[in-house]
């Protein structure tokens, strides 16, 4: 099962890779990543996408909390939490059918139009990864030409 | 000098040059430590380092080595012996990757020391300079932490952050990597500045439930087994842990790195557990229906085939890390907590529990024991005699004797360290040090140097093979010149004789490239370096030839040409049930 590791990280050189190296050394596999800033500048936020079983995940957030510059990690995938997939997709739109086609799924899937030409669009789909898989397959046969993914980003839900 | 760092120019207004130098600082951070002794090799990355040492060195001791991974087990065997952290100082590129190896053994050991290492000028890091290698990267994984200080103001802080995480928790090796302009920018060295990282709490008394309800499962257990490690050791947890397996009578089984923890002659001692472990220990966790295991990782070499270790047996699992928790085998029951102090509270607990209970305890354990010493009696650790050849476990034996099983001893890798590890009768933590995780050969002789400065006046000896002792031979010249009189005894079978065993027992006996029978006459080589040498090769040389060289007052080397072909037994085969134990060669 996959589940979203939010590891905070003191904001150091080095110290990403020392949560990479960790997981390539110990044979734990990373399926996404991506590093940002926190509120607190000292600190980043590093969302880390694995599988495994509960033992490896155990195992996983316990090897990353022995790193002396790791403050927290947090498996969010076992509380309420907002996960999102960002994606930047180049597709043919030629002016006409085709364009009006990729308008209207950007519509549905509530994307954005980020740049265009006479034959192509650049579309920004953001949501969970099952949406941003779905459009990207929704798109393939107009024609993409490139996809650029970014790693996913995980928040907790808010207690109410 | 470099570019003025933002904490710098805050100074600016100071006479900049009335401040100590980098090199200066970290002498003075080590100094505060309470550090008396570096081991270390010059090189020019840390050429202002040593200017400083030189003006300091009436207050701090360089003990100068012949190769830096020399300096980095002399750190370690210091740390094992005495319980400080040991310091070793090597030069940029060259100097850091020869550290390496003893890095990695460190960290596998959980041997707290530091290792400082010179690295370019911070302007020409990234350029592939002159013996410029990335340190902090190839380091990285086998450090608890490293550092790369970018700015001399953070020195004293990090020097004092890496003292500590060195010593605290599970302790382990940190690289400070110190580019050769950081130690000479200079600033003011104050100890209030070592704001510093937020640590995260160290372990605290363990919680008191699960404290209660591991003391009601050790009570209730019928067939129960301490199984001890490098924990007790680190800890200082003998005390503890004699006083809680006699409290309620129960076995002790320490693995390699727990050897010393627990007195080997004490009647509750089943002996060491694991590959080459007594056949009573690999019996008792076999049948054990509750492990009590103290400080342990369960390692490979003591578990063997982990779905057939202890299978019958509940775990209650005590350690510092809690990675190493759940790790291989997942526990029922989990302390984290320092050794001694969880032994100390389960000890409480049990006093706090009305006296039958505890008598009925021990009685229910009556068969348990009839058990454990029917095991003992049917599988002694034994060997064969023999007249015209002298037998390496008689060698032990004949150490013993001499000294009273009194000496601390230091061993190199292979099978003179299981012989060691079986035969010598330990009877406090901190007398064995060995290279247990990493299985460094080349570990024992600088390790003894090491130890031997923490206990000038202990006798200690390093018991080494003959492949081992010739990868760090040239620290003889280390021991000499610092007047450090190790004994080393060479175990000379003329063979790397462990990779030998393996191939006589699992390779048909195809004995590929394990032959050293070409090697220095090494009587010759020790007295070369000024040490006194002798040499037993018949079993009757044997006493006197050990009696002349441990009465030696500076260093010994002591060659015995061994059995060739002798192997260490019992064994489980790497992956392997306690079952499956080899007693003696086939066809024997």
């Amino acid at each position: 099962m996959n589940h979203t590791l939010s590891i905070d990280v003191a904001d150091q050189p080095g110290e990403l890779s020392r949560i990479v190296g960790l997981f390539s050394a110990r044979g734990f596999n990373i399926e996404s990543i991506s590093v940002g800033a926190t509120l607190d500048p000292a600190w980043a936020r590093v969302t880390i996408v694995t599988c495994g079983d509960d033992r490896t995940i155990e195992q996983i957030v316990k090897q990353c909390e022995r790193l002396a510059r790791v403050r927290e990690v947090r498996d969010v995938t076992t509380s309420p939490h907002i996960e999102r997939d960002t994606a930047l997709i180049t597709v043919n739109a030629e002016p006409g059918a085709q364009r009006q086609e990729v308008l209207s799924l950007v519509g549905v899937f509530r994307a954005k139009v980020v740049d265009i030409s006479h034959t192509q669009m650049i579309v920004e789909a953001s949501g969970n990864k099952d949406k941003v898989d779905a459009f990207i397959e929704l798109l393939r046969p107009i024609g993409i030409h490139e996809i650029t993914r970014a790693g996913r980003i995980a928040i907790s839900r808010l207690m109410s | 000098m470099i570019a003025a760092s933002q904490k710098q120019l805050e100074h600016a207004s100071d006479d900049v040059e009335q401040f100590p130098r980098g090199a200066q600082i970290l002498i003075e951070a080590l100094l505060y430590e309470g550090v008396d002794s570096i081991f270390g090799y010059p090189g020019g990355a840390v050429l202002h380092i040593y200017d400083e040492l030189w003006r300091a060195r009436n207050r701090l001791t360089h003990y100068l080595v012949r190769h830096e991974q020399g300096a980095v087990h002399m750190a370690e065997g210091y740390a094992r012996a005495s319980g400080r952290p040991g310091v070793a100082l090597v030069t940029s590129g060259p100097g850091a990757t020869n550290a390496i190896t003893g890095i990695a053994n460190a960290y596998m050991d959980s041997t707290p020391i530091v290792v400082i290492t010179g690295q370019v000028p911070l302007s020409l890091i990234g350029t592939d300079a002159f013996q410029e290698v990335d340190t902090v990267g190839i380091t990285r994984p086998c450090v608890k932490h490293n550092y790369l200080v970018r700015d001399v103001c953070d020195l004293a802080a990090i020097v004092h952050e890496a003292f500590h995480l060195a010593r605290s928790g599970r302790p382990g090796p940190v690289v400070i990597d110190i580019p050769k302009d950081v130690s000479a920018a200079r600033t003011h060295y104050s100890r209030l500045e070592q704001v510093s990282f937020p640590f995260r709490e160290q372990p605290g008394a363990p919680d008191s439930g699960t404290v209660a309800r591991a003391a009601k499962a050790i009570l209730e257990a019928r067939r129960p087994v301490l199984y001890v490690g490098g924990g007790i050791v680190n800890s200082g947890a003998a005390t503890a842990l004699l006083a809680f397996a006699e409290q309620l009578q129960l076995p002790v089984t320490p693995t390699l790195m727990g050897l010393g923890g627990f007195p080997s002659a004490h009647p509750l001692m089943l002996g060491m557990l694991g590959m080459h472990g007594t056949y009573a220990a690999n019996m008792a966790v076999a049948e054990s229906d509750l492990l009590i295991a103290v400080g342990v990782r369960f390692d490979d070499r003591v578990t063997g085939k982990l779905a057939t270790f202890a299978p019958h047996a509940r775990v209650i699992h005590i350690d510092i890390d809690p990675a190493n928790v759940g790790k291989n085998r997942a526990p029922d029951l989990t302390l984290i907590a320092d050794a001694r102090v969880a032994l100390e509270s389960l000890r409480r607990e049990v006093n706090s529990t009305n006296n039958e209970q505890v008598t009925a305890s021990i009685v229910q354990r009556t068969r348990w024991w009839d058990q454990l010493r029917a095991w003992q009696r049917e599988q002694p650790l034994t060997f064969n005699g023999a007249r015209d050849q002298i037998k390496p476990q008689h060698v032990i034996r004949e150490l013993q004797r001499l000294t009273a099983g009194q000496a601390i001893i230091a061993t190199d890798v292979g099978q003179h360290q299981m012989w060691a590890a079986q035969f010598y009768p330990f009877k406090r933590e901190r007398q064995w040090i060995t290279s247990g995780g990493l299985g460094a050969m080349g570990f024992g002789l600088p390790a003894a140097i090491g130890a031997q400065l923490a206990f000038r006046d202990r006798l200690v000896i390093a018991i080494v093979g003959d492949g081992g002792f010739q990868m760090t031979s040239q620290e003889l010249a280390t021991a000499i010149q610092y007047d450090l009189p190790v004994k080393v005894i060479i175990m000379n079978n003329g063979y790397l004789g462990m990779v030998r065993q393996w191939q006589e027992m699992f390779y048909e006996r195809a004995y590929s490239e394990v032959d050293l029978s070409v090697a220095p006459d090494f009587l010759k080589l020790a007295e070369a370096y000024g040490a006194f040498a002798a040499r037993a090769v018949k079993p009757e040389e044997l006493p006197q030839v050990l009696e002349a060289g441990l009465a030696y007052k500076g260093v010994a080397v002591i060659e015995v040409v061994i059995t060739k072909e002798e192997n260490v037994f019992p064994m489980v085969p790497a992956g392997a049930s306690a079952r499956d134990m080899i007693f003696q060669s086939a066809g024997v």
